[in-house]
C-alpha cells in the first residue's frame, strides 16, 4: 500500500485466463452441483454426512467463483482482505447466534 | 504524481495510493458489507426453518431438481458474464454485447424460476406471512432476487450504452464491465450458499 | 455562511459559490462538511429541547406536565435523535472536513456520493421527525424491543417512521462510509504511508470499517420488523415460532458497534488535540492506532452485554462478560497514552485543550461505570435503571460531546479564518462541565437507588425527588451552555480575531493551508515523511524522521489549472427519490415505486453525467 516510489504501476493485471479456461472452470462447477444433487438422493447417507458434504461443496464452489471469476487470485491482495473480512465476521456471528439458539444440538 | 490537470473524479488506478482504482475499490468495501447483509438473512432462516409451528414445511415445498436448473442457469450467466469482461479486455465490443445479453437473459432466466417457485410455494399454501419458515424464506431469497433483477437492469443498461457512444466502454474502459461482473459473481455466490443452506440442507430428513 | 469557505477565484471554469443553489449542488467536502455540521447542532438542539422536557416532567414526583405516551415519545425521539441526527452526523461533518485535509487530497473520492450522504441524512432525519405530526412519533425505546413493536402493541405508523427512518439514514451512513475508505486508503500524499496517518484520520477509517460492517445488520433487523409489521410474516412471534430475542440479538450487533462509531471520533478529535496543546507528540501512537483498531474489532464480540438479563444462560452471560472486560484494555492503552502525551509537556490551556481534558476525565468515570456492568450480577442490578443513563451520558456527553466540542472549537478557525472567543469558550466549557455533572452525577446515585428508565413519573415516597430535581437544574444549566456557545459562534463569525493559518502552533497538514482554505486545498500535494509533517517543516531541527536523501520534491501546479469537480443536482435528486419511497411506504407499499422511479431515473443522471470541460474517455 506504500507507493513513495514514482514508477508506474502495471495498467493491466498480467494474468488473464483465457475463456478456455473459464469455460473449464464452468465445468467444473456444473460438475460439483450436479454431483451434490445426484448424492442428495442416496438415502443411506447420514444427515451429518451430508451437510458436511454440502457446505463442503458450497465452500470450494464459492473459492472457485472468488479466485477465477472474481480474479482474486491475481488482483491485489487488498480485495481478497475485504471480502474475507466480511465473510470471517459473517460467519462469526452465524455461529455464535446459532449456538445462542441451538440450532446445532 | 500530480499530473497538469489533477481532477477529483475518477483518477486512473495510477495516481492512487494503493495502485487501485478507486471504484473497484468501492465496489469490493460494498461487496464486504453485502457478506454481513445476506450473512444476517441467512442467520435469520437457519435459526427458524425448524422452527415453523403450522405448515407446510420446508421438505413438503422445497423442490430440489427445480431449483437444480435454476442453479446452473445462474453458473452459467457467471460464465457468460467473465467471457464478456474477456472480450472487451481483448477489444473485442461485438462478442461483449453477446455474452452481456446472454448474462441478461439467464439472469431473467433464473429470476423466472424464482418467479414460478413462489407461485408455487403460495399454491402449496406457504405465503410469507404462514410460518416462520415462509418469511425468512421468502425475505432472503427475495432479496436475492431483486439484487438479481438489478443486476439484469445494469446489464441491460451496459448493453444498450455500448451501442449509443462507441468509444464509451472500450478495452481501457474494461473496468465498467468488470464492476458489473463483480457484483453479478457475488450475487451468484450468495446464491450457491442459499442452494446448499435452503434446498439441500433444509429439505434433509 | 457563504464566504465561510475560500471564494474560488482561481480555476478558470469556477461554478458559482455565492446563493442557495450553489449550496444545493455542491460536491466540495468542505462545505459538505459544514452543512452536516449545521443540520446536526440544529438536530441536536431538537434532542436537548427533548431532553429537556423530559427533565422538566421528572423534576416534580407525581408530576403531570407530560403525559405518558408523550414521555415515550420524547425518551424515543431524544435518543434516536441524539444517536443518528446529532452525533453521527456531527462525526461526518469532522470527517467530511478533515480527511482530505489531513491526507493532502483535494476532495473525496467520491465527491457527489458525498454529497448524496448529506441530502440523504437530511431527508430521512425530516422523514423521522415528521412522524410527530401524523399520529405520533415513536415511541418503544431507540432500541424498539419487539413484541411492543409489534402491530397489536403499536398500532398507528410510528413504528414504521422508525424503521424507514432508519433505513434511509442507513444508507446515507453506509454511503459516507465506502466514501471514506476509499478516499483514506487512496487518496493519500505520497510518502503518507497509512501509519503516517493522523490520529484522527485513522480513526475515521475504523469507524467507516464499522459501519461497513455493522449497518447491514441493522438493516436486516429493520426489514424484518417492517415486514413483521407490513406483511405478517411473523419474525418475532413467539406464537408462531418466532421469537421477539432475535430482534434484540440483530440490534445489539449493530447497536454495539454503533457506540464506538460514536465515541472514536471524538478520541480522533482529542488525539490530535493534546499534542499540539502540550507541546508535545502524541506518545505511543502505534499503540493509539492498534487499540482503535482492536476495539472496533472487539466491539462485534461483546454485544449480548445488553442482554445480561434476558436468560441467555450462564454459559452465554459469561463470554460475553469476559469480552465485554477485554475490551475495557483497549480503551485504557488510549487513556494512559494520553495521559503520557500531556505528561512533561508544556500545556496551553485554552478552549480546545479544556474540552478535552473535560473528555478525558469525564470519558474515564462513564468508561469506569461501563466495566461495572460487564460483571452479569452487578448489571443485573444496574439493567433498566438510571445508573445505566449515567454510564451513556457519561461516555457519550461528556466522551463525544466534548470531544467534539473540543473539536469544534479547534477546526472554526481553519474552516472561517476567524477564532471562536475565548471568554465565551472558557465560559461555555465550565457552564457544560458542571451542568453535565450536575444532571448526570445524581443518576448514578438514584439509579441505585431503584429508579427505573423510561418512566414518566414517581411517587414522592420514592425518595427520589430531590436527587431528580438537581438533574434538572443541571439540564437547565447545560442549555444555558449551549446557548453561549451558538452566542460565540455567531459573534466570532460576525468578529472574531482573524485567526490565520496556524493559530494553534499545530503539527498536522491541515494548518499548512490558507483559514479558510481554498477550493482546491492543496495548491502543491505535499510530499510527506513523518507522522507529523507540518511540524517537521516548521521546525526541522525538532524532526523525528529525516527526509530521506532521494526525497522527490513536490511537484508546483498552477492554482489556474487546477480543475475541481463540477457541482451538480443528481445527488440530491437521488436522495430525494429514496426518501420519497421511504415516506410514501408508509402510505401504502405500492406507493413506494413513484420514489423508486424518481431515485431510477437520478441514478442514471448521475451515472451519465458529463464529467466537465474536458470529457473523460
Amino acid at each position: 500500500m506504500e507507493n513513495n516510489e514514482q514508477e508506474p504501476v502495471e495498467h493491466h493485471d498480467s494474468e488473464h485466463p483465457s475463456p478456455a479456461k473459464y469455460i473449464q472452470i464452468a465445468i467444473i462447477l456444473t460438475l460439483i452441483t450436479a454431483f451434490e444433487v445426484a448424492i442428495y438422493y442416496v438415502e443411506a447417507i447420514s444427515n451429518g454426512v451430508f451437510i458436511t458434504i454440502f457446505l463442503g461443496m458450497a465452500v470450494v464452489k464459492f473459492i472457485i467463483v472468488a479466485m477465477y471469476y472474481m480474479h482474486l487470485k491475481f488482483d491485489s491482495r487488498v480485495f481478497t482482505l475485504l471480502l474475507v473480512a466480511g465473510l470471517f465476521l459473517a460467519t462469526g456471528i452465524l455461529i455464535t447466534l446459532g449456538t445462542l439458539f441451538r440450532i446445532f444440538t | 504524481m500530480a499530473t497538469h490537470s489533477t481532477t477529483a473524479q475518477h483518477p486512473s488506478h495510477l495516481e492512487t495510493t494503493t495502485g487501485l482504482d478507486h471504484r473497484k475499490l468501492l465496489m469490493w468495501t460494498f461487496l464486504a458489507s453485502e457478506c454481513l447483509f445476506f450473512g444476517s438473512l441467512i442467520a435469520t432462516f437457519l435459526l427458524f426453518k425448524d422452527a415453523a409451528v403450522v405448515g407446510p414445511y420446508p421438505h413438503e415445498v422445497l423442490n430440489i431438481p427445480v431449483t437444480s436448473t435454476s442453479t446452473f442457469v445462474l453458473l452459467t450467466s457467471s460464465l457468460s458474464m467473465v467471457l464478456a469482461l474477456a472480450a472487451i479486455q481483448r477489444g473485442d465490443i461485438v462478442s461483449m454485447r453477446v455474452w452481456i445479453m446472454a448474462t441478461a437473459v439467464l439472469g431473467a432466466t433464473f429470476l423466472g424460476f424464482q418467479v414460478f417457485e413462489f407461485q408455487e410455494f403460495i399454491h402449496e399454501g406457504l405465503k410469507p406471512s404462514t410460518n416462520v419458515f415462509g418469511a425468512s424464506f421468502f425475505t432472503l431469497t427475495g432479496f436475492h432476487g431483486a439484487h438479481v433483477a438489478v443486476g439484469v437492469i445494469w446489464l441491460m443498461s451496459l448493453f444498450i450504452y455500448s451501442f449509443k457512444s462507441k468509444d464509451r466502454i472500450l478495452a481501457s474502459k474494461s473496468l465498467d464491465v468488470e464492476l458489473a461482473g463483480l457484483y453479478w459473481h457475488f450475487v451468484d455466490i450468495v446464491w450457491v450458499v442459499i442452494f446448499t443452506v435452503v434446498y439441500l440442507i433444509s429439505s434433509l430428513e | 455562511m457563504a464566504s465561510a469557505v475560500g471564494a474560488n477565484g482561481a480555476a478558470g471554469h469556477a461554478p458559482s459559490v455565492d446563493g442557495v443553489w450553489s449550496w444545493v449542488t455542491t460536491v466540495d467536502h468542505k462545505r459538505i462538511g459544514v452543512l452536516y455540521g449545521v443540520t446536526a447542532i440544529l438536530f441536536f438542539m431538537l434532542g436537548g429541547a427533548e431532553a429537556l422536557l423530559i427533565r422538566l416532567q421528572l423534576a416534580q414526583a407525581d408530576n403531570n406536565l407530560i403525559s405518558a405516551g408523550f414521555f415515550s415519545q420524547l425518551f424515543t425521539m431524544h435518543a434516536l435523535t441524539m444517536v443518528f441526527l446529532a452525533i453521527m452526523p456531527l462525526g461526518a461533518a469532522f470527517f467530511n472536513f478533515l480527511i482530505p485535509l489531513q491526507i493532502g487530497a483535494r476532495d473525496v473520492a467520491f465527491p457527489r456520493l458525498n454529497a448524496f450522504s448529506y441530502w440523504l441524512f437530511l431527508f430521512g432525519g425530516i422523514l423521522l421527525n415528521t412522524s410527530f405530526i401524523f399520529g405520533g412519533a415513536p415511541d418503544a425505546g431507540w432500541f424498539a424491543y419487539a413484541n411492543l413493536t409489534s402491530t397489536t402493541y403499536s398500532p398507528g405508523n410510528a413504528m414504521d417512521f422508525f424503521t424507514l427512518g432508519l433505513l434511509v439514514l442507513g444508507v446515507s451512513s453506509l454511503a459516507a462510509a465506502l466514501n471514506f475508505v476509499v478516499t483514506i486508503l487512496n487518496m493519500r500524499a505520497p510518502g503518507m504511508t497509512l501509519m503516517r496517518m493522523p490520529v484522527f484520520t485513522w480513526m475515521a477509517l475504523v469507524v467507516s470499517f464499522l459501519l461497513v460492517f455493522a449497518l447491514p445488520i441493522l438493516t436486516v433487523g429493520l426489514v424484518e420488523l417492517l415486514f413483521w409489521r407490513f406483511f405478517d410474516m411473523p419474525f418475532f412471534s413467539a406464537a408462531e415460532g418466532g421469537d421477539p430475542l432475535l430482534w434484540q440479538h440483530i440490534f445489539w450487533l449493530f447497536g454495539h458497534p454503533e457506540v464506538y462509531i460514536l465515541i472514536l471520533p471524538a478520541m480522533g478529535i482529542v488525539s490530535e488535540i493534546l499534542p499540539t496543546f502540550s507541546r508535545k507528540p502524541l506518545f505511543g501512537y502505534t499503540a493509539v492506532v492498534f487499540a482503535g483498531v482492536a476495539i472496533a474489532f472487539l466491539g462485534f464480540a461483546v454485544w449480548a452485554h445488553h442482554m445480561f438479563t434476558v436468560g441467555l444462560g450462564p454459559v452465554a452471560v459469561a463470554a460475553f462478560s469476559a469480552s465485554t472486560m477485554i475490551i475495557a484494555v483497549p480503551t485504557g492503552i488510549k487513556i494512559f497514552n494520553w495521559i503520557a502525551t500531556m505528561w512533561g509537556g508544556s500545556l496551553d490551556l485554552r478552549t480546545p485543550m479544556l474540552f478535552s481534558l473535560g473528555f478525558l476525565a469525564l470519558f474515564i468515570v462513564g468508561g469506569l461505570s461501563g466495566v461495572m456492568h460487564a460483571s452479569p450480577p452487578v448489571d443485573t442490578q444496574h439493567s433498566d435503571t438510571y445508573f445505566v443513563v449515567a454510564h451513556l451520558h457519561y461516555v457519550l456527553f461528556g466522551g463525544s460531546i466534548f470531544g467534539l466540542m473540543a473539536g469544534i472549537y479547534y477546526w472554526f478557525p481553519k474552516l472561517t479564518g476567524r477564532m471562536l472567543g475565548e471568554g465565551f469558550g472558557v465560559f461555555h466549557f465550565w457552564l457544560m462541565f458542571i451542568g453535565m455533572n450536575l444532571t448526570f452525577g445524581p443518576m448514578h446515585i438514584v439509579g441505585i437507588l431503584g429508579m427505573p428508565r423510561r418512566i414518566y413519573t414517581y411517587s414522592e415516597s420514592s425518595g427520589w425527588e430531590n436527587l431528580n430535581r438537581l438533574e434538572t437544574l443541571g439540564a437547565l444549566i447545560l442549555a444555558v451552555s449551549i446557548i453561549v456557545f451558538l452566542t460565540n459562534v455567531i459573534r466570532s463569525l460576525r468578529n472574531g480575531e482573524i485567526a490565520g493559518d496556524d493559530p494553534w502552533d499545530a503539527r498536522t497538514l491541515e494548518w499548512s493551508i490558507s483559514s479558510p482554505p481554498p477550493v482546491y486545498n492543496f495548491a502543491v500535494i505535499p510530499v510527506v515523511y513523518s507522522k507529523e509533517p507540518f511540524w517537521d517543516h516548521k521546525y526541522p531541527e525538532f524532526a523525528h524522521e529525516e527526509p530521506p536523501k532521494n526525497a522527490v520534491a513536490p511537484v508546483a501546479e498552477d492554482p489556474a489549472s487546477i480543475h475541481m469537480p463540477n457541482p451538480s443536482y443528481w445527488p440530491i435528486i437521488v436522495a430525494f427519490g429514496a426518501a420519497l419511497a421511504a415516506g410514501l411506504a408508509l402510505i401504502d407499499p405500492w406507493y413506494a415505486a413513484i420514489g423508486g422511479v424518481i431515485t431510477l431515473l437520478g441514478v442514471y443522471g448521475w451515472v451519465f453525467e458529463p464529467a466537465g470541460p474536458e470529457e473523460h474517455h
